[in-house]
Formats: C-alpha cells, structure tokens, sequence
C-alpha cells in the first residue's frame, strides 16, 4: 500500500437494510482506510449499491453503526455526506457540459474581482487543479468538448476542491471508457490515494480492479463475502466468492434429454458484432436444448440477447431462423421469425403493473396479430387461464392487476407472455433475479421442460450453478467477446477458468 | 482545441444571427435606398423598444430552458394600469415604480408555482398572459389617454446621436440599450447568470452542483416580469395611451427574438447580444415591408416564421454536429 498510516476513515458495522420484500443487506461491515484504493464487487443485486446509498446518507440503513473519521455518526441526507467530505462520482457525470471546465471546476467557489468573476484568475486556478491532476487541457473551452475520462476527472477534482473530499466513491467510472481513458481514470485515483484519500472503486472489470485496488471487499446477495488484501487473492478465487455456490440446496433436476443428431439447428448466427457492445460471435441453436450463457455482469451476455432478438441492429453478420434469414433487425420481425426474449430487468423493461395478469399475457400475442385483428375476450381468458394453469401463477383470478403480484409470480406472468405466442426460440435474461429459492427452481424446471417439448432456450444467468444444472451447452463471455463454449456437464472449475480468464 | 475553432464553438450561433441581419438589411438596402439612410436604422430601435425589451427578459428565461408567455399580457395590463394611475393623479414616478413592482411580484408569483409545485412554465405563464390580459380589461375596457406632462416630456424628448447628422432617438429607446448590457454583464460574470446555463442545461446536475437552483429560477422569472413591465411603461409612453388590447401575441415575436439571437429553446446554450439581432432582423423585415407599401403585414409574421424555422433547423445541425464530433 502506497500509504502506511492504517487510519480508517470510514467504517460501517453489521449493516442490515431491507426493502419491501427483499433483504437488501444483512450484516455487513465495511471499512475504508485513508490513502487505499477500495474495489467493491459483486454481481447484480449483490448490495452494492445499496451500501453505497446508505454511505450517503441517499437511504438509511436499518441496524448497524457507521463511523466516520473515529467517530460515530448517522448520514442524514446527501447533503449532509457531502459536507462531511464523502463524495460520490457516478458513471453518468453530474456536471454541465455547456459550461467550460474551469467553471465546472470552481462554480461555487469562484475567484471575483468587483463583485463579477474573474474569469482570467478562474481559468488559472482550474488550471493549478487539473495540472496536480496531471491533466492538461484547455479549462476554458466547453466541458463537452472532452472525452468521458477528461468530464469523470473533472467531477472527482470538483468533488475534492469544492467538498475536499475525504472519501471519494467512484461508481463505475470506467464502465463507458476504453483503455486509454481508464488508465486517465486510473493515474488521477493513485495520485489522489498517495494524497490520503480514501476510494471506493465500484467496478465489474475484474481486470481493472487488479490494477488499481489495494482491497477488495466482496458482497453476495446481500452478504458481506469478505475483505481481501488484493495481492493475496487470486483471480480465480475472487470470482469463485463472487458467483460461486450459495448455500441453498436445490433438489434434484434431469437436464433435457438431448440427442443432439436427431435435433435439427434451428438459429444459426454468424459473426453477429456490434461496435462497443459485442465482439462477432457465431452460435447455432437446436431445437430442444438449452443453451447457458455465463459470464460476469458487462461482459456482453445481455447485448448478444439483444443482437439476436433485433433490439439491438448488428454492425456485421447475420441471423438465420429455421434456413430463413432475418433481413431486418427490430423486435417485431424476431417475433414473428419466432423468437422471443425475456428481459434482464423485469420492472423496466417487462412487466406493465397497472395492467391485469390477462392483458399482460395476451400483450405480446396481439403484436404478433398486429393492430387490426383482436382476439375476442373469451379466446383471451383461456390463453391465460392456460398458462395460469400451466406455469402454477398464484393469483385469485385472470383479472388481477400484475403489480399486487409477488415478484416470481410477475416473473412467470412475462414467461407467459412470449410462451403464448409460440416462439420457436426463447432468451431468458436472468430469469431469476430476485426472486425467492423455491420459484428458482420452479423457473429452471419449466425452461427444462419446455426444452424438452422442442423450444430451444438461452438460458442467461449470473448465477454459475443455475446455468450448470439447466443447459446442455454453455457459452462463456469475458470482455464482450465469446471465450469458449463448454458442454454441459463440465466442471464448475473450468468454466470459472474460463469467466476469469486464466485457463 | 485551436483557439479559432473553440471561438467558432462557442459564438457559431451568434456570427451566423449577425450575418443574417446584415444580409436581410442589405437586400433591403439594394431594394429601397432609402433604407440606407441612418436615421431608418436607427428606427429599428426606436420602433422596436418594447420588444428589445421583453425579449431580453425571454432570453435569459429561455437560456435557463424556460418560457414566459405571459410577457405581452404584462405590457397590456401595466399600460392599461398607468393610464388609469396617472388619471387619478398619481406622481408619474410613483406610477412607474409601481408598475415595475407589479411586474416582479407578478413574476416572483409564476416562478415560485413554478418551482415548488413542479407546474410546466408553459402552463403557468399562460394563465399569467390570460390573468394580466384579463385584468387589464377589468380595469378599462377602453382606450385610456395619457396626458401626464412627465410621460408627454419623455414621449416627445429626441437626443440626438453622436457621430451622425439629424439622427435621434428617444429617451426610452435609451432603456432597452441600457438593460441589454445590464444583462450581459449579469449573464456572463456573475455566479447567477452561469447558474442560469447551469439550468438551463441539466437542473439535476446543477442541484448536485450545489447551486441554488430554486433562488435562480424565481430571480429569472421576476425579472422577466421586471422587463415586462419595463416594456410596458416604454410602450405607454410611445403611444401615450393604456389599453387592455395592447402588444397581442407579442411573446411570440419575443420567443422568435430570442431564438433567431441563437438561444436554444431547450436552453443553456446561447448569448443575450444574440436576441438584440434577433429584434432587429423581426424589425427590418417589418420596414422592408413598409417601404413596400403593397403588401399586408402579415407577411412579417411569415418572414419571421420562416427565419424562426431555418434558424431552428441550423441549430439543432450545428448541435448534432457537435455530438458527432
């Protein structure tokens, strides 16, 4: 470590928070020295973020104690964390990019003369910081006019010069910058860290966490992992404590019988790449199999369910479906080429809460229909009493609205919707994610069984273990690029080798 | 970034607003020679004070991406309301601090619905236009004759200009001229007025800045009420009457002022010198048509509409160009 004072300057104790229906973080400690680089990791839902907003003060916690410099403390509002000196820099900069930089810089704190800025002055003084930054650019121009590296560095130097900030948060800073610009990123927090402030760096760039952090504090589901010196973790271990087996015991499941002679490809893609979110990847699909996609959060997995679903248009390659090629990229052709993708973030982008369980199933149906044609109220009721039937939806009647549903049940309501338009091929992008143990394993066994009635399935999951007992074949993404695709029943070994690349 | 280009950057809008005036203003030159002649240019002030006036007050509303509708309202009910003031024998002063009072309580009153409970601005200074309109007519519904010695002085006084033989304005043309750099200066070297592009650009980002956010956004809509009422004592003083049907639809000359001056109407990005080349090129075309003599006014509203609309087109090119590059 580049300072040897072990002061810490921010401590949190046995943090429990709880939102309605999920326990968001439970019994957790944390704590940042002065002058480290802190990396924070974990996959989605792990409680990262939610610790970061109860360290600034955006919600509060439920139990535990903070300390802050030595003495206790409770955040009351982000505000108040500001003023303490705790500063949070997000990945989408809070800055105004019409004005220059040095007013960016110093706004608030601006040198006058007679009353009115001294501009001449300003754009000296933001000159100073930027150059203790290392950073040399022209501060007077127009903050648009420089790169995300340069609009981040000028955020974390605001932070510092008008809040000195003692603890600075980085959250995902590099998530939307190439290697050049994070290495920018990268050269301003070890300059900032030999200053004595403390960092928290939130990234799901394992790599770069190697490179830049000092420790590393892990989080899954909710729970603390472990804090780890950097150097005494290895990259293997690291990404076995994040997505490795969890505690619940799951009985028993028969993967979908597989022949895979007798099964015809039904998808074939080929060199599908989008510049900045997917490297070219082939794949071909069958019918009846489940095809697992694994892989660290950003590592491409949802941008190829993306590309394949038409969400996403493909710079390069194409798509053939049943021998018949897909000619124009957008949701609706996918659909009615019999494809169908349920996405990651269900409450964003799925389900329509205010709506009933029957007009949310019968949504994506009546696309398929277009506008003109509807299906008379009868027809509607016994589609979704079907599936109500068929996937066991917990809900008094077909005419509940969605939102009074729990989330696994939502969750079935969206399964339902694509399962009524027959879709040849069905991408699952975490169809888990938080919803209780026991409607896992009912969504796992409904994608086996409907594999086995002949629908070919990706199964996307960031739970390693998920993906393992459902796929037959399982694709390995690392750095938006294909790595390796492994049958299976592999070792959970090999393909955390793979994920982390050290093979 | 070469200084040339950065100066490009930043002013692109403003150059292109001079051009256009110079451009408009020769065409009228070459078409009647008589608008060569300094005292017609001059006119364009002293024809347009109202407007200049207003349109200083639209333009900094504007820059913070706001918009005052009820600007043209505000000149109605203020001129409505000295007349009536000055009949009962009020000191002329007194009426004018008065007036001027109305109209930043007027302003303060829309920008606090505003901000504190989150109304659309389109909204709320709509029902301001309809209230002061309204008023106006309450108050008379005819045409009040101002025959105040003080507002006859200031109407009838010319100064002569420095410089130039036989060219004079009139002391309120002075006021606008007056204003425009008032607000310049406030625009760019004070912490309010980069508040005010803060704003205009991202008010979350300007509140995570920690600017105070809801002082700026009350100041700018009173003193656009200031200015509208400002407006309205210049335009009772030109015609030396009050009357409730004064300056209808003028906030729109004002809005296309501001945005022909190269102000963006989703805000942040512009300069106030901009909009006083906005009212003079609504102003040329105004003379233009004048001197014409053949054709209705109304085909000034669809010179301006036209330049509104090119101006628009060229500035969300120059902006999508920008975040291309």
């Amino acid at each position: 470590m580049a300072n040897n004072n072990n002061h810490e300057i921010l401590r949190m104790d046995n943090i429990y928070k709880s939102f309605p229906g999920v326990q968001a973080l439970e019994d957790v400690d944390f704590c940042l020295k002065k002058g480290e680089i802190h990396a924070l990791v974990g996959e989605n839902g792990a409680g990262k973020s939610t610790l970061i907003k109860v360290m600034t003060g955006v919600e509060r916690f439920d139990q535990g104690e903070m300390y802050y410099d030595g003495e206790k403390i409770k955040i009351r509002s982000p505000q108040h964390a500001h003023s303490l000196g705790i500063s949070t820099v997000y990945q989408e900069v809070n800055l105004c990019t019409n004005l220059s930089v040095a007013e960016n810089l110093l706004l608030g704190r601006e040198p006058r003369r007679f009353g009115l800025i001294d501009w001449k002055a300003m754009n000296e003084r933001a000159r100073e910081i930027m150059l203790n930054l290392d950073v040399d650019i022209d501060v007077s121009a127009p903050l648009a006019t420089f790169s995300t590296a340069i609009q981040q560095i000028t955020a974390i130097a605001r932070a510092l010069e008008i809040s000195s900030a003692k603890v600075l948060i980085l959250d995902e800073p590099t998530s939307s910058l190439d290697m050049h610009e994070t290495n920018l990123i990268f050269k301003v927090m070890r300059k900032l860290r030999d200053n004595g402030v403390g960092i928290i760096f939130i990234t799901h760039f394992i790599k770069q966490v190697y490179e830049v952090a000092d420790r590393i504090t892990i989080l899954r589901n909710g729970k603390l992992v472990g804090t780890y010196e950097t150097a005494s973790l290895p990259t293997i271990s690291l990404i076995e404590k994040m997505i490795g087996r969890s505690l619940a015991e799951y009985e028993d499941m028969k993967k979908a019988q597989q022949d895979s002679d007798k099964q015809r490809v039904l998808v074939e893609a080929e060199n599908l790449a989008r510049e900045g979110s997917v490297e070219p990847i082939s794949l071909s699909l069958r019918t009846g199999e489940v095809v697992g996609m694994a892989g660290l959060l950003g590592s491409g997995r949802t941008a190829v369910a993306e590309l394949i679903f038409g969400v996403e248009e493909p710079d390069t390659g194409h798509i053939e479906v049943d021998s018949l090629p897909i000619n124009k990229h957008s949701p609706h052709s996918s659909l009615l080429h019999g494809i169908a993708l349920c996405p990651e973030d269900r409450k964003e982008a799925g389900i329509l809460g205010e709506l009933t369980v029957r007009e949310n199933i019968i949504l994506a149906m009546q696309a398929r229909l277009g506008w003109f044609k509807s299906l008379n109220k009868n027809k509607q009721y016994e589609i979704a009493n079907k599936y109500i039937e068929m996937l066991d939806i917990s809900t008094p009647s077909a005419d509940q609205m969605v939102k009074n549903l729990s989330g696994g049940n939502q969750q079935k309501v969206i399964l339902a919707r694509w399962l009524a338009t027959n879709p040849k091929l069905l991408i699952l992008d975490e169809p888990t994610r938080g919803i209780d143990v026991g409607t896992k394993a009912e969504i796992q066994k409904l994608v086996i069984s409907l594999a086995e009635e002949g629908i070919s399935c990706v199964f996307i999951s960031s739970e390693l273990e998920e993906v393992m007992r459902t796929s037959n074949r399982i694709i390995v993404m690392r750095d938006r690029e294909k790595v390796t695709e492994l049958p299976g029943d592999v070792q959970e070994r090999k393909i955390m080798e793979a994920i982390a690349g050290t093979e | 970034m070469p200084k040339i280009k950065k100066f490009l950057f930043i002013n692109g809008p403003l150059l292109a607003t001079i051009l256009i005036f110079i451009i408009v203003y020769m065409i009228g030159g070459q078409l009647y020679p008589a608008m060569k002649k300094p005292q017609v240019f001059f006119n364009l002030f002293i024809n347009n004070a109202s407007l200049l006036i207003i349109s200083i007050g639209m333009a900094l509303v504007v820059l913070m991406g706001g918009i005052d509708l009820s600007v043209s309202g505000m000149i109605a009910l203020t001129s409505v309301a000295s007349a009536a003031l000055l009949q009962l024998n009020i000191h002329p002063v007194v009426v004018m601090l008065l007036m001027l009072l109305m109209g930043v309580a007027l302003g303060c009153a829309m920008g606090c619905i505003i901000h504190y409970l989150k109304v659309e601005a389109f909204v709320v200074t709509l029902m301001g236009l309809f209230f002061a309109r309204g008023m106006a007519y309450v108050i008379n519904r005819s045409s009040i004759t101002i025959s105040d010695e003080f507002y006859r002085y200031l109407a009838l006084t010319k100064i002569p200009l420095p410089f130039f033989e036989n060219v004079s304005v009139y002391i309120p043309t002075l006021a606008g001229i007056v204003l425009l750099i008032i607000v310049f200066i406030i625009a760019r070297f004070t912490f309010f007025g980069r508040t005010v592009y803060a704003i205009g650009k991202n008010e979350q980002s300007a509140l995570l800045m920690g600017m105070p956010v809801a002082r700026t956004k009350i100041a700018v809509y009173s003193i656009s009420g200031f200015c509208s009422a400002l407006a309205g004592i210049v335009f009772s003083i030109s015609l030396l009457s009050g009357f409730g049907g004064y300056a209808k639809s003028m906030e729109m000359d004002a809005i296309a002022s501001v945005v022909i001056g190269g102000t963006a109407l989703t805000g942040g990005q512009g300069n106030v010198i901009g909009t006083l080349f906005g009212v003079l090129i609504n102003g040329t075309i105004v003379t233009i048509l004048q001197f014409n003599g053949t054709l209705t006014s109304w085909w000034t509203r669809i010179g301006v509409g036209v330049l509104t609309l090119i101006f628009i087109g060229i500035q969300s090119l120059f902006y999508l160009k920008k975040k291309r590059d």
